[in-house]
């Protein structure tokens, strides 16, 4: 592990460093061609509706689901059979599918967890108390996992993922099926963890968690990278400072559609909405004109809009 | 199987402590099924049977179950336990995000069961030392052949768990690999009985000779027979440990 270390030091390099990754399933290509860095104390969002293969790289990432092609670099060290074990007892993962050991208790899920990475029991036992304390769950240490709801679920899988001291954190959908409140005590740690300089990779199909937490994004869509960048970068150079959302009225609203359609603005048409989306702020007043009398709304451009202009609107299954 | 480290004892006792709050049925299990054995068969059936090798049949039967029942509960954990931690409860997947290794987890859980098999064949020798069944002071060896017979079902029941689709294909097991050892390996009557061919295929079976050694231990015959026992014993959990893991490896690394 200091060999580790000292090669990091020596040139400042990338904690995550992807290549060319490919993952075929027989015919089915799940993964094409998908690089991407993360550098030291950075959050990086891997964004993707369901499917785009999101999962399947964090797999390749951490060595359980061997590439079709392409190199995955953590550390400076090439993932390899011989790595493996070095490279995961450095990464703190918190996988998609709820993975606590239900035969043990609250505090017990993190004790045991640490031995697996060597870690001695008595200061498995320290950590396992001062986690404890982090997840929030204090008057809930002897509980069994089933009787935990699902944001207390999530918070102690965060805190059992962070037993290793990790140098890089891996968060699969971190807050999927969490309701707002418990999702947003997630983000607080998640936050709490950033101050503190982890470097975080994460995959999630939630705009708002992405434009919340991370520093950048890289979009995937069918196993391919679409765009990549800060999430107010991405937003400027997608769609611009806003969006106007015209509802088609029932009369005449084709022709509204095709007038709006060869206006100098880009334009996008979505059943019976059409967004225009403004470079700059403020409605020009041919816009304002042609929708005048229409149901409209004008507010901010999103990450949302992004991910929609970039994936499509068709719903994915 | 050439990444195994420590990693598997954490295994190992991870089980052990997921257990611990069970113990009470373990026992109930560990001295009740055994113990209807040797009372209706060993007792009630064993009045109709003539002495076997100069033995009253209990005093017969007795070691042939110390080993069957390191074969029945290893092959339990192994299966039904180990199948609840590969498919329902993603145990094993979690485990593989830490440094542990699919051989670390197939080693670890190989042990577990083997310990399990253990602890069953001591508490069954316990009372039979009490019933006066146990009259040779080698028979403190039992626990450990009781672990070498667990590992290999353990192993066996692995590679089973490895490609079973759901709980109901432990049937097949059960009944066409695990019953026809417990009837057909020696415990409950002398292979000698059976036609030239039929002991030739009991001898392929490691219960034939986890039975033959406790049999030999508990009435104290010693001899470089044993060796071949522990041997055939000792290659087959080999193999089975090797083809439970790429097995394992195949179902979960993909």
């Amino acid at each position: 592990m200091s060999r580790l270390t000292a090669e990091r030091s020596i040139r400042a390099m990338a904690i995550v460093e992807v290549e060319g990754l490919r993952k075929l399933y027989g015919e089915r290509v799940a993964v094409a061609d998908v690089g991407f860095r993360v550098e030291a104390g950075e959050c990086v969002g891997l964004l993707g509706p369901n499917g785009a293969g999101k999962t399947t790289v964090i797999k390749m990432l951490l060595g359980l689901s061997p590439p079709s092609a392409g190199t995955v670099r953590l550390f400076g060290c090439v993932l390899c059979a011989a790595t493996a074990r070095t490279i995961r007892s450095q990464i703190g993962v918190v996988q998609q599918e709820d993975s606590l050991d239900p035969d043990l208790s609250v505090e017990r899920n993190l004790a045991v967890w640490a031995t697996y990475y060597g870690i001695a029991v008595r200061e498995a036992s320290r950590r396992a108390d001062a986690m404890v304390r982090f997840a929030a769950l204090e008057d809930r240490r002897h509980a069994r996992i089933k009787t935990l709801s699902g944001g207390m679920r999530r918070r102690l899988m965060l805190a059992r993922a962070l037993m290793n001291d990790p140098s890089l954190l891996v968060l699969d959908e971190p807050t999927t099926g969490l309701d707002p409140q418990a999702r947003r005590l997630v983000w607080e740690r998640i936050r709490q963890l950033k101050r503190a300089g982890t470097t975080i990779l994460l995959t999630t199909h939630y705009m708002d968690e992405a434009a919340q937490l991370c520093d950048r994004l890289v979009i995937v869509d069918g196993g391919r990278i679409v765009a990549e960048g800060a999430p107010g970068a991405l937003i400027a150079e997608w769609v611009g400072a806003e969006v106007v959302e015209v509802y088609l009225p029932e009369q005449d609203g084709e022709r509204l559609a095709q007038r709006l359609a060869a206006g100098p603005w880009r334009s996008e048409q979505v059943g019976e909405v059409v967004y225009v989306y403004l470079r700059d702020a403020g409605m020009e007043p041919a816009l304002r004109e042609l929708i005048d009398g229409a149901e409209f709304a004008h507010r901010c451009a999103t990450l949302e809009d992004v991910f929609l202009r970039l994936t499509g609107h068709s719903l994915r299954e | 199987m050439r990444d195994l480290s420590f990693g598997a004892l954490c295994v190992w006792r991870r089980n052990l402590e997921s257990w611990l709050p069970f113990l009470g049925s373990f026992l109930v299990a560990a001295l009740g099924n055994p113990l209807l054995n040797l009372g209706a068969i060993g007792y009630g059936l064993g009045r109709f049977v003539t002495a076997i090798d100069g033995m009253p049949y209990p005093a017969f039967l007795a070691p042939g179950l110390l080993a069957a029942t390191a074969m029945y509960s290893a092959s339990f954990e192994a299966t039904f336990g180990a199948y609840t931690r590969l498919a329902e409860q993603h145990t094993y997947t979690a485990i593989l995000v830490t440094p542990c290794s699919v051989a670390d987890v197939v080693v670890g859980d190989a042990l577990w069961a083997a310990t399990k098999g253990l602890f069953s064949t001591t508490v069954l020798l316990a009372v039979a030392a009490v019933l006066g069944l146990v009259p040779h002071p080698l028979a403190v060896a039992v626990p450990a052949v009781a672990f070498l017979t667990g590992l290999c079902f353990a192993a066996l029941g692995l590679a089973v768990t490895a490609r079973a689709p759901s709980y109901a294909f432990f049937d097949y097991y059960f009944t066409l690999g695990i019953g026809v050892m417990f009837f057909f390996s020696g415990v409950f009557f002398p292979l000698a009985s059976l036609p030239g061919w039929a002991q030739g295929l009991a001898w392929c079976l490691p219960l034939t000779h986890a039975a033959a050694l406790c049999r030999a231990l508990v009435r104290g015959d010693l001899s470089p027979v044993l060796l071949g026992h522990l041997a055939w014993l000792g290659v087959v959990t080999f193999l089975a440990l090797l083809l439970a893991e790429r097995l394992v490896r195949r179902r979960l690394i993909v």
